[in-house]
C-alpha cells in the first residue's frame, strides 16, 4: 500500500516537474547573462546577476517600466470594478426578479458567451474611433461597465439563484424593496461569486493582448503585454536578459493572485466550468 | 398570450424555486433598471456591431472613407483569390484538430491520476492548474519562443537523444508544434473540470463493478467514461471554440506575421493583419462572419454527435 502511494506521488511529481520547468527556467534565465540564456540547459545560473532587472528599470522606448505597470493596473482595476458592478446588477435581475422578457433575454445572454469577439471587433473599433477614444483606456474598460463579459453574469446568476429564497421573503416582510434586498441580502451573500469574478477579470485583462494591441498606440499608453511585445522584433540575443526579467515582472502579479486565491480560483473553475 | 401570466414560459434559472410567490414581480421597471447596463451593452456593443459587421462584410471599408458596397465580393475573394486565407484556414484547422484532443487527453489522464483520496490532491490540483492562468500571457509565449528556438533548450535536449530538428520556431514544419505544446501545457483548466466530474460518479457503481470482477480498464470503459461523458462533451465544445480563436501565442511566436511561410498564420491573426494593419475592414468583417458560421456549424455537429456517445444518467 505504501509503495503504491509513493508511486502515486512520484507520478504526480513528474507531471509537476514538466509543468513547472518552463516557469523555473524563466525565473532562472532572468538572472543569467544574455549570452547564457538561449543555450544553457542548466536550471541555475552559473553566476546570478541582477543587471537584467536593472536594464528593465531603465525603461523602453523612452517610457519607464513603472508607467507600463501603472497602465496595466488601470486597465485591470477598471475592468474589475466594471465587471463586478455591472454583472452583479444584471445577474440579480435574471436570478431574483421577474419581468416579461426574462426568458428570451437570458437565452440571448447565454448565446453571447460563445460568440467570437472578432465579429464585433471592427464595428466596436469604429464606434470608439468616432468617439475619439482610440489610444485611451476607455475602449478596454467601458465594455466591462456594460457587462459584455456575459460569462460572469452567468456565473453570478448560478450563484444567486442558489441562495435561499426565504431570505428574500423575510426581507420583503421587513419592508425591503428590490433595491434594498439586493444591497443588504443578495450582494453580501454573493461575496464568493463577486470575488471569483474580480480575480478572474483581473487576471484575464492583465493577460489580454488583442484589444490592447488594437486600441493602445502610443508608447506612454502601453501596458505590460504591449511593452513585452517590443522584444519580439529584437531577435538579437543581447535583449534576452531584459526580456526575461520583464516577463517575470509581468507574471509576478498573476503568481501572487494565484498563491493568495488558489482555492477560490480552482473552485471557480470546478463549479462553473469557466476556463481561460 | 401565454406571456401575460407571471409564470415564465421559458425555463429560466430560479423559475421553479420562485413558483408560488412573485418576488417584486409587481414592478418590472425595477428589473429593467438593474438590467440596464447589460441591455445597453448588448445593444450598442453586441447586437449593433454584429449587424454592422454583417453589412461591412459586403463592402470595401478602410475606416476613413465611407463603405463601398461590393456584394459578395469579399467572400468570393476569400475562397478563390486569397492563398494566405486558405493557408490560415488550414493552419487553424490543424491546430484545432491536434491541440484540442491532445489537451483533453492530457487533462483526462491527469484527472484520473489525481482522483484518489489523498491530502496532497488539493496541492497537485492547484499546481497543475497554474499554467492555465499564466499561459495566455505574452510573457509565457516569449518564453516558449526562446525554449523552442534553434540551439534552444528543446532543440538541444532533442539533439541529445539523436533527433535533430534545428529549432522549431524557424521551421515551417515544426513551428505549429510550438503552439500546440503551449496549448497542451495549459491542460489544467479542463482537468479541474474533469476532476469535479469524477467526484460526482456514485461510489456504488465502482463497488458494483468490483463485485462483478471488472479490472481497471474495464471499469474505466464501462463506468468512468460513460458517466463522465457529459463533462467530456462540455470540455470538448469549450476547448474547440477557444482553439478556433487562439491569437496571442501565434502572434508572439511568429513575431506578429504568422511565419515562417505562414505556418503559424492563425485565422484570427490573419484577420487582425487584414483589418488593423492593412485596414481592409470589410474584408476582415467577412472573415469574422465566416469564423462565426464555422464555429456555429462545428458546435452544431458536436451536439449532433453527442447523442451517440454522451450518456446522461438521468435520462428518461
Amino acid at each position: 500500500m505504501k509503495a503504491r502511494r509513493l508511486g502515486w506521488h512520484a507520478a504526480c511529481a513528474a507531471v509537476l516537474a514538466v509543468l513547472l520547468y518552463p516557469v523555473v527556467w524563466l525565473v532562472s534565465a532572468s538572472f543569467k547573462p544574455a549570452g547564457e540564456i538561449l543555450s544553457s540547459l542548466r536550471l541555475l545560473p552559473e553566476r546570478a546577476i541582477l543587471s537584467n532587472y536593472g536594464e528593465v528599470l531603465h525603461g523602453m522606448v523612452g517610457v519607464s517600466v513603472w508607467r507600463f505597470l501603472a497602465n496595466s493596473l488601470i486597465v485591470s482595476a477598471g475592468s474589475v470594478v466594471g465587471n463586478v458592478v455591472s454583472c452583479a446588477l444584471a445577474a440579480y435581475a435574471f436570478a431574483w426578479l421577474r419581468f416579461r422578457l426574462r426568458g428570451p433575454l437570458f437565452a440571448f445572454m447565454i448565446a453571447t458567451i460563445l460568440l467570437p469577439i472578432h465579429v464585433v471587433l471592427i464595428p466596436q473599433y469604429t464606434i470608439f474611433q468616432k468617439l475619439d477614444l482610440i489610444d485611451s483606456f476607455w475602449p478596454l474598460i467601458l465594455p466591462k461597465l456594460l457587462a459584455t463579459d456575459a460569462f460572469f453574469v452567468f456565473l453570478m446568476v448560478q450563484f444567486m439563484r442558489a441562495l435561499p429564497r426565504e431570505l428574500g421573503d423575510a426581507a420583503r416582510m421587513d419592508g425591503c424593496g428590490a433595491v434594498r434586498t439586493f444591497l443588504y441580502v443578495v450582494l453580501p451573500l454573493s461575496r464568493p461569486a463577486l470575488v471569483t469574478t474580480a480575480i478572474f477579470t483581473f487576471i484575464w485583462s492583465w493577460n489580454d493582448f488583442l484589444s490592447q494591441l488594437i486600441y493602445l498606440n502610443s508608447p506612454e499608453n502601453y501596458t505590460l503585454p504591449l511593452a513585452l511585445r517590443l522584444f519580439i522584433d529584437q531577435t538579437s540575443e543581447t535583449s534576452y536578459g531584459a526580456m526575461m526579467a520583464m516577463s517575470v515582472l509581468t507574471l509576478l502579479p498573476i503568481a501572487l493572485f494565484f498563491f493568495a486565491f488558489q482555492r477560490l480560483l480552482v473552485e471557480g473553475v470546478a463549479t462553473s466550468g469557466l476556463n481561460g | 398570450m401565454a406571456q401575460q401570466t407571471l409564470e415564465p414560459t421559458v425555463k429560466v434559472p430560479g423559475a421553479t424555486r420562485a413558483r408560488g410567490h412573485a418576488p417584486y414581480g409587481e414592478r418590472p421597471a425595477i428589473a429593467y433598471l438593474f438590467l440596464s447596463p447589460w441591455v445597453i451593452g448588448a445593444l450598442l456593443l453586441t447586437v449593433g456591431p454584429m449587424l454592422a459587421s454583417l453589412y461591412l462584410s459586403f463592402t470595401d471599408y478602410d475606416l476613413f472613407t465611407a463603405p463601398e458596397w461590393v456584394g459578395l465580393g469579399n467572400y468570393r475573394d476569400l475562397f478563390s483569390d486569397d492563398e494566405r486565407f486558405l493557408a490560415a484556414v488550414w493552419v487553424t484547422t490543424r491546430y484545432v484538430l491536434i491541440s484540442t484532443p491532445l489537451k483533453l487527453a492530457a487533462a483526462l489522464a491527469v484527472a484520473l491520476l489525481l482522483n484518489r483520496a489523498s491530502r496532497a490532491q488539493g496541492f497537485y490540483r492547484s499546481a497543475f492548474y497554474a499554467p492555465s492562468l499564466l499561459g495566455a500571457s505574452v510573457a509565457v509565449a516569449l518564453v516558449w519562443r526562446v525554449l523552442f528556438d534553434a540551439d534552444g533548450v528543446v532543440d538541444q535536449a532533442l539533439s541529445f537523444v539523436g533527433v535533430h530538428t534545428g529549432g522549431w520556431v524557424s521551421s515551417p514544419r515544426y513551428s505549429l508544434g510550438v503552439l500546440i505544446a503551449l496549448s497542451v501545457w495549459q491542460f489544467g483548466a479542463p482537468m479541474v473540470i474533469f476532476l469535479a466530474g469524477l467526484k460526482q460518479i456514485p461510489a456504488e457503481l465502482y463497488d458494483a463493478a468490483a463485485v462483478d470482477g471488472a479490472g481497471w480498464w474495464r471499469t474505466l470503459r464501462s463506468v468512468t467514461l460513460p458517466m463522465l461523458s457529459p463533462v467530456i462533451f462540455f470540455n470538448l465544445v469549450l476547448e474547440t471554440i477557444h482553439a478556433f480563436q487562439a491569437f496571442t501565442a501565434a502572434f508572439v511566436v511568429s513575431g506578429g506575421r504568422g511565419g515562417p511561410v505562414d505556418s503559424t498564420l492563425f485565422y484570427t491573426l490573419y484577420l487582425y493583419l487584414k483589418g488593423f494593419t492593412e485596414f481592409r475592414m470589410g474584408y476582415a468583417s467577412a472573415m469574422a462572419w465566416v469564423l462565426v458560421l464555422v464555429v456555429a456549424a462545428v458546435t452544431a455537429v458536436l451536439f449532433r454527435t453527442a447523442r451517440l456517445w454522451v450518456f446522461y444518467s438521468g435520462e428518461r
